[in-house]
């Protein structure tokens, strides 16, 4: 290859910027595509922070205890070789982060500060107020705009990614994206295409993600071909604030900074929380275990939650609601810490969480699952990568709180230069590299649905998917429950082939665009739901009742789906476990 | 219980009454269509905001007088005020749509209309939609970054008083919404003037202590036609500004500094 390879980047999240920045840096050209102008992508909404086993706190903390507790708060699910290296380089990337001038928050000494976050022992939490995502988010964003402004990165903010170009040796060569304002769809020619398109929380109606994580360009990439992996491990997160739009996270860091969760002891106590003596308190969390307190991993906080709501009738005056109470705490350390996240609960609901206990319940959070990769970040097409939330590669059956954040940046420092790495190896492409056929494929698609006169609303069915897939897919899954919510989805899929747009015009069409995503969210649904149908046992995030043990013999196995005659097909990979040899996960007293 | 189920509630409960929250709604197909008003009643819930207002209309877009119509375009993600979509012009005042709490903009009167309307500084894409792109531009004018060597590992950056963070931490809170902008007296196609956004973010970058090798060309940008000296010092974009940065007294430090700059460049230059 004579020329600077040229790069396609999908999403300007932490995943896509940072491997723009390495891409740009070593010589490459960057396209970069993302639906909402980059900076206003779901990474800002990352409260908590980021971790690095910096040992600034006298701890004797480790990156090999990094490693250990991931692994660990994964169920044993993740490949390690990758893990161990995102560990390695934590230290190092947070440094970078604060040479790019991330507002992280100092210690009198002037160095980086750390707290606690969930599924560790050690303050290994790197924080920029109660914004880290935003502050991380930015930071990347203005290094980008650096490139930008010297040639070499374009950006396409407003277009959609709808699918991979691939030659008829099925490798990539570019992608097919439709402008969402002219929906324009044409082809862009590349060497190689990072998918960094982020979470699939639309998936599950509300959620606590952002409007455009549909998940939609993974799904379309799977359907294409590419093998996506444990999708069935989705996070609940114990602490969301219910809302009419969306379930708005109340951060780990609440927790992290002392926060503690209870109800009243008598269900029947009607009193205001803050005149209700400690004795007739139940803090759950920390009666049952008692050695990480409320600071045990999601899932397990979550079920707690779930189990003195539905199973000891306890939520607070009998709805699902349990408290997270902050207000033993003084104002001034609420407000240094956390008055990013206090400011969004009383803009939202109203009450001061520094005179009032919150009233928090679990909501989708986050995906471990997504497009399968090997320990370079390629997927099963060659030429496309894929980094970020929308990857499987890193958290296994549960992440842990601010860990996200690390392996987006990791994932893209590593997916950027081995992009750059297989572009320049890759032979020309033979003929027009299937341009023509993918184009004419999604006009194709775009005619049905404009042309379509049926009855259906897209938005309608999307609800309806919503209301599915979080009754039966998220806490606690049984196989009738989870055979129900398939056969629904194969129902909705149908539904929305008959669908009608209120709007048929050419501009700015944001219905036609959301029904497109539509089928692709609903085909990826499928895959969470048989996923989890077939892994009979109980593992991280993923709990069964009828089975409610891990079964190591039959389901230390990576889930593998693939799409094949419009349905989803399994198969399963073994689990790399070269470092740390599998143990009982359980965070009782002993752990 | 004991089900299977996962019930999302909702922080109050659901009121009964058929009570309804009428919206009027400036409506344009295109960049250069007419613009209309098209008016719909929703029917109330507690705790709505306009974001989920507009998400009734796109299940339902029928409008009061029973005329199907389309789903209104506008811009949201992040549904919390964090990502600086949604801004539109709310009972006539520039705001974020999605922390925009229906009862609150009702108050005392439940019948009152809400009326929304795009932002009326900025080009119009589409209905409540807005090309608000000058923004970034802008950004790119005061080079608002700091030019690290490279993203390879160079050890720990310098140490920083926590004094230094608290001062650059309410800068970089800024979310883009271009609301100070809006509301601006100064910012129109007449002055050019960049807003008070850009100005922020160039005194943060100016603040960081490797950012602040750009400080000379931050401030020449700022001095001139549509910089700096633009600013009337009306002070709207220090109310409406949604995230509250201290936006008057980045303007008055940057002016002093573009100030004792231009002085420099014209003995020097
Ligand atoms: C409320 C909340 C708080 C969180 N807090 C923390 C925390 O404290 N610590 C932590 O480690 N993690 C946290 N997480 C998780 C973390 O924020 C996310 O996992 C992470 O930001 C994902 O980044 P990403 O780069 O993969 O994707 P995103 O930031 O979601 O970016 C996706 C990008 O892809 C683009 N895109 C999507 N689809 C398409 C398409 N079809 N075509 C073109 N572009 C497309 C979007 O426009 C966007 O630019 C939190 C998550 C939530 C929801
Ligand atoms: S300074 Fe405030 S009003 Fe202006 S763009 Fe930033 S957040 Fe919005
Ligand atoms: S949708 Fe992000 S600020 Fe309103």
């Amino acid at each position: 290859m004579a020329a600077a390879p040229r790069i396609i980047v999908i999403g300007g999240g932490l995943a896509g910027l940072s491997s723009v920045i390495k891409i740009a840096e070593a010589g490459g050209t960057v396209d970069l595509f993302s639906i909402v102008p980059v900076k206003r992508s779901h990474s800002v909404c990352a409260q908590g922070g980021i971790n690095a086993a910096k040992d600034l706190k006298g701890e004797g903390d480790t990156v090999l205890k990094h490693f250990d507790d991931t692994i660990y708060g994964g169920d044993f699910l993740a490949n390690q070789t990758p893990v161990k290296n995102m560990t390695a380089q934590g230290p190092a990337i947070i440094d970078l982060l604060d040479r790019m001038g991330v507002p992280f928050n100092r210690t009198p000494e002037g160095l980086l500060d750390f707290r606690r976050f969930g599924g560790t022992l050690y303050q290994r939490t790197a924080f920029a107020g109660a914004t880290t995502g935003q502050q991380l988010l930015y930071a990347l964003d203005e290094q980008v705009r650096r490139h930008e402004s010297e040639g070499k990165v374009t950006k396409y903010e407003g277009w959609e990614f709808l699918s991979a170009v691939l030659d008829s040796n099925g490798i990539c060569r570019g992608i097919c994206a439709m402008d969402l304002r002219s929906m324009e769809v044409r082809t862009f020619a590349a060497d190689a295409v990072i998918l960094c398109t982020g979470g699939i929380g639309a998936i599950f109606g509300k959620s606590t993600n952002s409007v455009v994580c549909t998940g939609s360009a993974q799904s379309a990439l799977y359907q294409q071909g590419a093998y996506y992996a444990n999708g069935e491990f989705i996070q609940v997160h114990p602490t969301a604030i219910p809302g009419e739009d969306k379930l708005r996270l109340m951060s780990e860091s609440a927790r992290g900074e002392g926060g503690r969760v209870w109800v009243p002891r008598d269900k029947n106590d009607k009193r205001v929380a803050k005149t209700i003596p400690e004795a007739e308190r139940f803090y759950f969390l920390e009666e049952w275990y008692p050695k990480y307190g409320n600071l045990v991993p999601r899932d397990i906080a979550t079920r707690a939650i779930h189990r003195v709501v539905y199973e000891l009738g306890m939520g607070i005056d009998g709805q699902p609601m349990v408290y997270l109470d902050l207000t033993h705490i003084d104002r001034a350390t609420l407000n240094r810490k956390l008055e990013g996240i206090l400011e969004i609960y009383e803009k939202f609901v109203g009450d001061d969480p520094r005179e009032v206990p919150m009233k928090i319940f679990p909501g989708m959070h986050y995906t471990m699952g997504g497009l399968w990769v090997d320990f370079e970040q390629q997927t099963n097409i060659p030429g496309v990568f894929a980094a970020g939330e929308a990857d499987y590669s890193i958290h296994g059956a549960n992440r842990l709180g601010a860990n996200s954040l690390l392996s987006c940046i990791y994932g893209g420092f590593v997916a950027g230069p081995k992009a750059m790495q297989y572009a320049k190896a890759l032979p020309a492409q033979s003929g027009d590299g299937g341009h023509a056929a993918e184009i004419a494929r999604q006009k194709q698609i775009n005619q049905g649905l404009l042309t379509s006169s049926g009855t259906e609303n897209p938005f309608r069915i999307w609800r309806e998917l919503g209301e599915t897939m979080t009754r039966h897919a998220t806490i606690i899954r049984y196989n009738a429950g989870l055979a129900e919510a398939d056969a629904k989805i194969v129902e909705l899929l149908d539904r929305a082939r008959n669908i009608n747009l209120s709007d048929k015009s050419q501009w700015a069409n944001t219905s036609f665009a959301f029904a497109r995503q539509l089928f692709n969210m609903l085909h990826l649904a499928r895959v969470v739901v048989q996923g989890a149908a077939v892994r009979d046992e109980s593992r991280g995030a993923h709990y069964k009742p009828d089975f409610p043990d891990r079964n190591d013999e039959k389901f230390l196995k990576t889930t593998k789906v693939s799409f094949v005659d419009g349905a989803p097909k399994i198969e399963f990979e073994e689990v790399d476990t070269s470092f740390i040899e599998p143990r009982p996960r359980t965070y009782a007293a002993t752990a | 219980m004991g089900t299977a189920t996962l019930e999302v509630p909702v922080t109050q409960k659901t009121a009964t009454s058929a009570r309804r929250i009428k919206v009027e709604i400036r409506r344009q197909a295109s960049p250069d269509a007419k613009a209309t008003t098209e008016t719909f009643e929703i029917p109330y819930r507690p705790n709505m905001n306009i974001t989920s207002l507009l998400g009734e209309i796109a299940l339902n877009p029928v409008d009061v007088s029973g005329r199907e119509t389309t789903p209104v375009t506008y811009d949201s993600n992040c549904l919390e005020e964090i990502c600086g979509s949604c801004a539109m012009l709310i009972d006539g005042k520039a705001m974020m749509a999605c922390s925009a709490l229906v009862d609150r903009l009702l108050g005392d009167k439940p019948d009152k209309t809400i009326t929304l309307a795009p932002l009326s500084k900025f080009p119009v894409v589409r209905d409540l939609a807005v090309d608000r792109s000058v923004l970034f531009e802008n950004l790119k004018a005061v080079k608002a970054w700091v030019p690290i060597d490279g993203s390879y590992d160079l050890g720990a950056g310098p140490r920083q008083q926590p004094q230094i963070q608290e001062q650059r931490y309410p800068l970089s809170n800024c979310i883009s919404c271009t609301i100070c902008m809006e509301v601006c007296p100064q910012f129109n196609d007449a002055t050019g003037f960049v807003g008070a956004a850009t100005i922020a973010q160039a005194k943060l970058f100016n603040m960081d202590p490797a950012g602040s090798v750009l400080k000379e060309e931050r401030l020449r940008a700022l001095a001139g036609d549509g910089g700096i000296q633009e600013c009337g010092f009306a002070q709207n974009c220090v109310q409406a500004c949604p995230k509250q940065l201290p936006l008057t007294e980045a303007i008055s430090d940057m002016g002093r500094d573009v100030f004792v700059q231009q002085v420099k460049d014209f003995f020097t230059r």
